[in-house]
């Protein structure tokens, strides 16, 4: 503080500045900074405001734009004038960091047909891989060996069609998960009891098949289908709450802001283990905090080639019209911490919005083919595209750059996943193997 | 009265011949040995038609079996596991225009060394020099023939100058100068009309080759970035190489077949 006012006298190299959280709230007044202040003495500056015990990692957007360099170079490249007040917004970063993977640590056989999905446990320990002959398996990742594999045994039927999506309930709202929702191509979403081993609700109401389901955190469940509508219903009785409509043509995608956080429950990078009844708490803390005080956004992904943000408890009509793919949008998805949206094409490009406006940011351009899926890690630095070129691609999001080219499959990627504890990657797909990758 | 009456009216009379039981059952007990010394030793149109009707009973009679053989007690159905498996987000659309992966590109490179290769029109009709060139005569007289016109399809870099035509020994008219090959994927079965990236060779000889001269049967470089191809080590393949299957002189455009 005392070296800020012995320069403020000295017009030509401080600039006055004024920091401000996403949300808007001034944190302390305008204030004088030296010109040759970086990212890293503004992070001291906020640390110390906000009284932080420790040093928390924090990013600065100035208009929007990244600041990387000292401030003084920042002028000098926008002459922006001296005169008046630089508004810089900071935003807290992850604590942790995850390393980008680098290297294929196991080839597994064991399909006979293409992998289709992929998913690992919420604690990262597990992984299960669904296929297209007709089996799901476990597989153990230490060993990196098949665990158990999933044949007919007591299927739950009820579907007349395929299976086009699953979505488990927030561990926050029941602890254990019991229920989760189905959407299938017949058009009906249903409701399914683990436990009973039966249909609990059929949420039927769209024309056409239902492509996607998402679980809210808020107890809402999302259905996004080919009749270019997105409904949302309540979880006790079934019944219809709303209807999003603005589509033009079949509805991918969707993803919620918070949905990271759903998935990973009571779990996070500490890798702690949780008793039961801890669980929920644990879960529902960390709902909140990802959540902030804004509404749960959700965003949807179309075969028009453009995606709608929207702030579904709000409002019917869309937030923003997120426009720029040159082909339809097959995949999209919130980072962790809810800040950006990633959304993966057929027009061969991944794009990086912000999840909060919906703003365009970039576009990551590399792989030649279709991108069929993309993951996020962990602390939402590094983003990872599977494509039918059957390259898998991890994208830096600070530099806006390629970080690492992961080739190595023989025929299309399907289905990729980033473990929640950063460690390894999984993608399986058209060549019937799945394969594991670490850093 | 019909001749065959006769017969039945006397056996109705007098009854049968004494042994005609014992007699009958031993022609049948012979008819087996007859039968199959009939079916081996006919030859030609009747032996072939006998075969036929034997074989015909002989599957008649085993599928008979099998069905009685079949028993009423349920047993644990192989479910077929269908092919052409695909994610949820690919179930309605049809996928069609879809390269495979390279497989392989240390056999190729090797291939390559060695200048083999398997090619789908391996022998060619030789051409002629005289089919290939047209001789023109230049100097006042008329009397100079040492220029020669090529007749037939050729390529020539996007960087090619001409040579001083008081020098030019070898002329390629730029109306028999192609740029696109239509280029058909052997497996896929659909055609793109690709650039042409250089003449790698041309059976007829090296002179051909080097002149960029493209008959039946050269072996030319075409760019498939198009394609999206990736080769396992993750690089993007931008050239490969097709060999032409038609007389573009003939046809005005180039046909060629992709060598993968």
């Amino acid at each position: 503080m005392n070296m800020e006012t012995s320069q403020a006298g000295m017009g030509n190299n401080t600039v006055m500045c004024l920091l401000t959280d996403p949300e808007g709230t001034n944190l302390g007044s305008a204030m004088y900074i030296p010109q040759t202040a970086g990212p890293l003495q503004l992070t001291q500056l906020v640390n110390r405001f906000l009284n932080n015990e420790e040093m928390l990692p924090y990013s600065f957007y100035v208009s929007d734009e990244e600041l990387l360099v000292p401030v003084g170079t920042y002028l000098e490249k926008n002459q922006v004038s001296v005169e008046k007040v630089l508004t810089i917004v900071y935003q807290q970063q992850a604590v942790f960091r995850i390393r980008p993977v680098n290297r294929c640590s196991q080839t597994i056989a064991g399909h006979a047909e293409a992998v289709l999905c992929v998913s690992f446990s919420p604690d990262g320990k597990q992984l299960a891989s669904g296929s297209g002959d007709t089996t799901v398996r476990l597989w153990d990742l230490n060993t990196e060996t098949p665990l158990f594999t999933c044949k007919d045994g007591n299927p739950l039927t009820g579907h007349k069609k395929w299976i086009t999506g699953i979505s488990w309930e927030p561990v926050h709202l029941s602890s254990p998960c019991r229920r989760f929702v189905t959407s299938s191509k017949d058009g009906d979403a249903r409701i399914w009891d683990v436990t009973l081993k039966k249909t609990l609700i059929c949420l039927s109401g769209h024309t056409l098949a239902v492509t996607c389901v998402k679980w809210g955190g808020d107890g809402i469940i999302y259905t996004g289908s080919q009749d270019c509508t997105i409904k949302m219903w309540e979880t006790t009785q079934g019944k219809l709450i709303r209807e999003l409509k603005g589509h033009g043509h079949w509805v991918n995608s969707l993803a919620l802001s918070t949905e990271y956080v759903l998935r990973t429950g009571a779990f996070d990078h500490t890798g702690r283990q949780y008793p039961p009844n801890e669980e929920m708490k644990k879960a529902l803390e960390r709902y909140n905090q990802t959540k902030g005080d804004s509404p749960e956004r959700l965003v949807s992904g179309s075969d028009d080639f453009t995606m709608f943000l929207w702030e579904p408890s709000v409002s019917k009509q869309p937030k923003k019209r997120l426009t720029g793919h040159q082909q339809l949008v097959n995949h999209v998805y919130f980072s962790p911490d809810g800040k950006w949206i990633a959304s993966a094409s057929f027009d061969r490009s991944v794009r990086l919005w912000n999840g909060v406006t919906g703003q365009f940011v970039t576009a990551f351009r590399g792989h030649v083919g279709p991108v069929y899926q993309v993951s996020w890690s962990a602390d939402s630095r590094l983003l990872l595209s599977g494509s039918k070129d059957s390259t898998l691609k991890i994208w830096e999001i600070r530099t806006k750059t390629l970080k690492q080219d992961l080739p190595g499959h023989a025929d299309e990627v399907f289905a990729v996943d980033w473990s929640p504890d950063g460690e390894k990657v999984v993608s399986g797909g058209k060549d019937k193997v799945l394969k594991l990758w670490k850093g | 009265m019909p001749q065959g009456d006769y017969i039945e009216l006397h056996q109705k009379r007098h009854g049968r011949r004494l042994d005609y039981e014992e007699r009958k059952r031993k022609k049948e007990a012979r008819a087996v040995h007859k039968r199959s010394k009939q079916a081996q030793n006919s030859i030609g149109i009747k032996g072939k038609m006998i075969a036929k009707k034997n074989y015909a009973e002989k599957a008649q009679m085993k599928k008979t079996l099998k069905m009685h053989e079949e028993s009423s007690s349920r047993r644990k159905a192989d479910e077929d596991v269908q092919e052409g498996a695909v994610p949820a987000y690919l179930l309605d659309r049809e996928n069609t225009s879809r390269a495979k992966v390279l497989s392989n590109t240390i056999k190729q490179k090797r291939k390559e060394k060695a200048g083999k290769w398997e090619v789908p029109l391996p022998k060619v009709r030789p051409v002629a020099e005289d089919e290939m060139f047209r001789v023109i005569r230049s100097g006042k007289r008329k009397t100079k023939q040492w220029k020669r016109m090529v007749t037939k399809a050729t390529f020539v870099g996007p960087g090619f100058t001409r040579k001083p035509p008081k020098y030019e020994r070898f002329i390629r008219p730029s109306g028999l100068r192609f740029t696109k090959a239509h280029v058909t994927h052997p497996e896929l079965r659909c055609t793109f009309c690709l650039e042409i990236i250089g003449i790698k060779k041309n059976p007829n000889g090296p002179m051909y080759t080097s002149l960029g001269v493209m008959t039946r049967g050269t072996i030319i470089e075409v760019n498939v970035s198009e394609l999206g191809l990736v080769t396992p080590a993750g690089k993007v393949v931008w050239g490969k190489y097709a060999q032409v299957t038609n007389n573009p002189e003939n046809d005005g455009c180039i046909n060629a077949v992709l060598l993968v």
